[in-house]
């Protein structure tokens, strides 16, 4: 096995127990945010996007590359967004709308 | 390491970082935002660490300059107009197609380095290289079915044909053919084409016949495995920061779904081995409920009920939140307070489309947030309540959860059998999601009132607002 290699299984391995450790026992209320949080983490395949980027010299090539960064994109866009929305709504307090309506 | 490559390690390390931090910020809702805010901030030190990298490389053709940034613009332009502008009763299936695309951007990635391998892609590339197209594939297509799901564009009862099964074996033969094909002759483009096919139809025929109100855990349990594509592309591309953040959402991704499963009172191997669903697909006996009695209301006696109650608690289900109620259920609880009547909203875990779902539509809006009481706390406070409102809610309030014996034995249940008086509205007498008979509804202090939660709380606002301006 290389060191590379190993280096990279090590990374892996260590990453899952993060994962695992951090995630103990959420509050249901942020079971959804949560999840959209770490869909939106998961964007990151967006470096990818770009790496493979750097290789391609075909036009099917370059469809891919297109492809993998539409989706990346809309992935990291969409993903950290619609989290922050969802977030938004635990600290906002009652609008001023009570004035309005008397 | 050069100058370069140091430096660009060095700031995947950094983002690394932010996620963990991140995610772990996430986990209280005083620090959520700020969490997600640093996962954004890790996001984008990558992805300009990236670009430095290649452009520094020299090597990027014209073309694909073009096909990135177009792709990076469309894409950046789609999801966020899309995340801006989504209702929140919506946000489940937009998340699940944002995990689609997701899977899809991994397959992409695995499928070029498959392609640009010239014949020669030694075992401890072409394993991970395999592994990220089959899984990408699947999540992509299952994560699809998902969001029509849940939207109400793929019917959300199961869907099962016959002879499903022999299919399904027959599916994953080929993807185990096409896997092994590929990674012991790597010039030949057919057998990524199988692959990629193979995968996608497992994808479709894994989610499909999952009932809709299943879906949440499955977009969770898709979330994570596009986590693990994620980190095999990392494995491909020999990037460290998508190995840790893949890593990182598969693993905490596993443990969310197991969460939600057991908030649900449910296990994973149940709801992908589709058994619950499968007893959905015929309306839950109504034969053996047409003996139970139940008293009906109108909207006009509760009204009254409303307008002379101290205490109100609100108890709303799944049925409010698919007739978009949320508006409604606001406004009269917003009339009932400015009387000086409490109110409060009893919130099950896994009220809503899911878990948690119910706290974000009524935060939507403007319900305050010290009104939304958690199971334990709503508990507490069924004695002193006056009215219970059920609204298109069933499973989460039936006393049978407290007895065993039965399918929901054991399941966490709002006690709004103990406040002084109940009424529930539904559409109809049908079971829930359970298909557990619902003893509530036949309670003496128990009223049912048949109608859309959406209607119903219309004209229920409306009498009150006559007894209250009396």
């Amino acid at each position: 096995m290389s060191e590379e290699l190993y280096a990279n299984l090590a990374i892996f391995v260590l990453s899952l127990l993060v994962g695992f450790e951090v995630m103990s026992k959420i509050p249901s209320t942020l079971q959804t945010p949560m999840m959209s949080g770490a869909n939106a983490i998961h964007g990151v395949v967006v470096v990818g996007a770009f790496a493979i980027a750097a290789e391609a010299n075909n036009w099917l090539l370059y469809v891919l590359t297109f492809f993998a960064a539409l989706f990346a994109a809309i992935n990291v866009a969409g993903g950290y967004t619609v989290t922050d929305r969802m977030l938004g709504m635990f600290d906002r307090k009652p609008a001023k709308k009570e004035e309005d309506k008397k | 390491m050069t100058g370069l490559t140091t430096t660009a390690s060095l700031i995947y390390l950094i983002s690394a970082f932010c996620y963990v931090i991140g995610v772990h910020l996430m986990r209280s809702p005083k620090t959520a935002k700020k969490g997600n805010g640093l996962s954004f901030v890790g996001m984008i030190l990558a992805a300009i660490m990236i670009l430095i990298e290649i452009l520094v490389s020299g090597r990027v053709q014209v073309g694909a300059w073009i096909a990135l940034a177009a792709g990076l613009a469309l894409g950046i332009f789609y999801g966020f107009s899309k995340a801006k502008r989504v209702p929140m009763t919506d946000v489940p299936q937009l998340v699940s197609l944002f995990n689609a695309v997701g899977g899809g951007a991994a397959a992409a990635i695995g499928a070029f380095d498959y392609m640009t391998a010239n014949g020669h892609l030694p075992l401890v590339l072409s394993i991970p290289v395999v592994l990220d197209i089959v899984i990408g594939g699947i999540t992509f297509s299952g994560s699809l079915i998902a969001t029509g799901k849940l939207s109400g564009k793929v019917s959300g009862k199961p869907i099962t044909f016959p002879g499903s099964k022999f299919v399904n074996i027959l599916v994953v033969i080929a993807i185990v053919a096409a896997a092994i094909l590929m990674i012991t002759q790597v010039d030949n483009s057919w057998y990524l084409v199988l692959a990629l096919l193979a995968s996608l139809a497992f994808g479709l025929l894994m989610t499909l016949p999952i009932g809709g109100a299943d879906m949440p855990v499955v977009v969770s349990l898709l979330n994570a495995f596009t986590g693990l594509a994620v980190a095999f592309a990392g494995f491909v591309i020999n990037n460290q920061v998508l190995i840790i953040a893949g890593a990182l959402v598969g693993a905490a991704g596993t443990i969310l779904t197991l969460q939600m499963a057991d908030a649900m009172n449910r296990s994973v191997a149940n709801i992908l081995a589709g058994g619950f669903g499968t007893d959905d697909s015929q309306p839950a006996s109504p034969a053996g409920q047409t003996d139970v009695k139940v008293v009906e209301t109108s909207a006009d006696d509760i009204g009254l009920q409303l307008a002379y109650a101290h205490n109100v608690m609100i108890v709303p289900g799944y049925g409010l939140a698919a007739a978009q109620a949320q508006h409604e259920v606001a406004e009269l609880a917003k009339l009932l307070t400015d009387n000086g009547i409490n109110v409060d909203y009893a919130i099950h875990p896994v009220a809503g489309r899911m878990p948690g779902h119910m706290n974000v539509l009524l935060a939507d809006v403007n319900v305050p947030y010290d009104q939304l009481k958690q199971l334990d706390e709503a508990n507490s406070m069924f004695e002193n309540t006056d009215v219970s409102l059920v609204i298109g809610a069933n499973d989460v309030t039936n006393p049978l959860a407290r007895e065993s014996g039965n399918d929901i034995s054991g399941m966490p249940i709002l006690d709004v059998d103990k406040s002084k008086s109940v009424v529930v509205i539904k559409r109809s007498m049908s079971s829930g999601y359970a298909g557990v008979p619902n003893p509530l509804f036949s309670l003496p202090n128990t009223k049912m009132f048949f109608s859309d939660a959406k209607k119903g709380l219309q004209d229920i606002i409306a009498s009150s607002k006559e007894y209250i301006n009396q």
